[in-house]
């Protein structure tokens, strides 16, 4: 017991990485953020722009949302970072990170809100339309609300599985908290600081899933 | 003449479904639309707001050609009040706020000014009390109300119904004929596709039977009712008299 306290319960260790994993927290907060307010607003724009049904941007819109639905965002991330270069563009880590993470919660949220279009009935346009409402107002005052409220459970579960993604950023050496946990783990030959690491995830996600589980029985749709 | 509607012909792909409709509505008038399903009654009415393109004819609201290109349609849809056999009330939205989001979005009132519309709209069809009910918690009967009411509250030239009690239980159909009877002794002008044959007699001005996308036969509801001319349209009331 005494061995294993001293491996992965050091408080030495701990405390003397501590304000290390802290800012490695602040980094995953401001990059997750930053993933989903951008991931979020451009599906939703993507998905009103789909609502005007252009044929060729539809199919454009279409594959690129498959395609980054496809690719694992780590591979996306990696492309960024290493092979753009090649090609003249240069990007940092964490703009690397965020750019993929967001452009793969756009596809996912651009799906969500789009199923959400679609199954607001066609009565509920020809009401508005009727009464003279243009087709933007239309999407913005009766359907989009509805739309809206439907995506909302499945929207925050992808959002908080995308922005988790954040650990990702590791690889390119973003210093977010797994970052920070792993490079103190190889200074200090002990594995306590993952296990920190470790709290510092759930102490973030937790409150995050549970706003979730909230969110879903406040917005449960009633007819 | 509010509606003039003149050779009117739609077709979805190759099926004809309007095959030269000629409707002339005056103000103040009741024309009740009867026939068969599959006639091309909603069409017909569809047509006239454009929610469905004509594919030719004309169609004239308040004397302007709404198929002209480049025409205002919104500023035309809301002089044509439209209510719908399921509703179609906004759900997210209380009774007030479906009878005033056109009114704020549409005519640009003022919240406040929407608001006192909007309520004089439900007071007319019984629902003052209803103001913060919303769909879910209203009757069938309740909800068909607040969408007139949101038709009503543009003030618009023609109201246009498509079987507006089809969808109700047979004790609620009575409260919406009461207010549709309200609104024609009040000069309103309609076009009401229905099957109840009994408001048609008592408030109708007129019957038009339409079967296979073409008006069969047309004239006052005694006429109509009592003495068809054609073979078709007797068997039509007698089917619905069942
Ligand atoms: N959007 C549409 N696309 C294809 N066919 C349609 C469409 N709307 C109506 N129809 C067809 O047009 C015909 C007339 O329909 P409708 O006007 O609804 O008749 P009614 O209201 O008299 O029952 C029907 O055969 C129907 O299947
Ligand atoms: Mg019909």
């Amino acid at each position: 017991m005494g061995r294993f306290a001293d491996t992965f319960l050091n408080w030495a260790v701990m405390a003397q990485y501590a304000p290390r994993i802290l800012e490695g927290t602040w980094v995953t907060i401001r990059l997750a953020l930053a993933v989903a307010i951008a991931g979020i607003a451009c599906g939703l724009f993507l998905s009103v722009l789909r609502a005007f049904r252009f044929r060729a941007i539809n199919v454009l819109i279409v594959f690129a949302v498959d395609v980054l639905r496809a690719l694992p965002p780590l591979v996306i991330i990696i492309a960024f970072y290493f092979a753009l270069p090649t090609v003249g563009v240069r990007m940092s880590a964490w703009v690397s990170t965020w750019l993929a993470l967001s452009l793969v919660l756009m596809a996912f949220s651009e799906e969500i809100f789009w199923a959400g279009i679609l199954a607001v009935p066609r009565g509920q346009w020809e009401a508005a339309r009727s009464t003279g409402l243009s087709f933007l107002q239309t999407l913005r005052d009766v359907v989009l609300p509805q739309a809206v409220r439907l995506t909302i459970p499945p929207l925050t579960n992808r959002t908080i599985a995308i922005t988790k993604n954040t650990a990702l950023g590791a690889v390119v050496a973003v210093g977010e908290i797994l970052y920070q946990a792993q490079s103190a783990y190889s200074f200090s030959y002990n594995p306590s600081p993952l296990l920190l690491g470790a709290a510092a995830y759930l102490i973030l996600f937790i409150p995050v899933v549970c706003f979730g589980r909230w969110i879903e029985t406040r917005f449960a749709w009633k007819r | 003449m509010i509606l003039d509607v003149a050779a009117l012909h739609k077709a979805f792909g190759r099926l004809e479904v309007l095959k030269g409709i000629d409707l002339r509505v005056k103000p103040g008038e009741l024309v009740f639309v009867i026939g068969p399903s599959g006639a091309g009654k909603s069409t017909l009415l569809r047509c006239c707001n454009r929610l469905e393109e004509p594919t030719s004819g004309s169609i004239k609201v308040e004397g302007v050609d709404i198929l002209t290109p480049g025409v205002d349609i919104n500023a035309i849809r809301r002089r044509i009040g439209m209510v719908f056999q399921s509703f179609n009330l906004y759900p997210h939205l209380d009774a007030l706020g479906n009878v005033t989001l056109a009114l704020q979005r549409v005519l640009k009132k003022s919240r406040s000014e929407a608001k006192d519309i909007g309520a004089a709209a439900l007071q007319r069809v019984g629902l003052g009390e209803k103001e913060k009910a919303y769909p879910n918690e209203l009757s069938g009967g309740q909800q068909q109300r607040v969408a007139i009411a949101r038709a009503l509250a543009l003030e618009p030239a023609i109201l246009m119904f498509d079987e507006p009690t089809s969808a109700l239980d047979p004790e609620l159909v009575g409260s919406v004929l009461n207010v549709m009877r309200e609104l024609r002794e009040s000069g309103m002008t309609m076009v009401v596709v229905s099957h109840e044959m009994r408001f048609a007699r008592s408030a109708a001005d007129r019957v038009l039977f339409m079967d296979q996308g073409r008006i069969l036969e047309e004239g006052a509801p005694q006429k109509i009712f009592n003495s068809p001319e054609h073979q078709r349209v007797r068997e039509f009331l007698v089917s619905i008299e069942r």
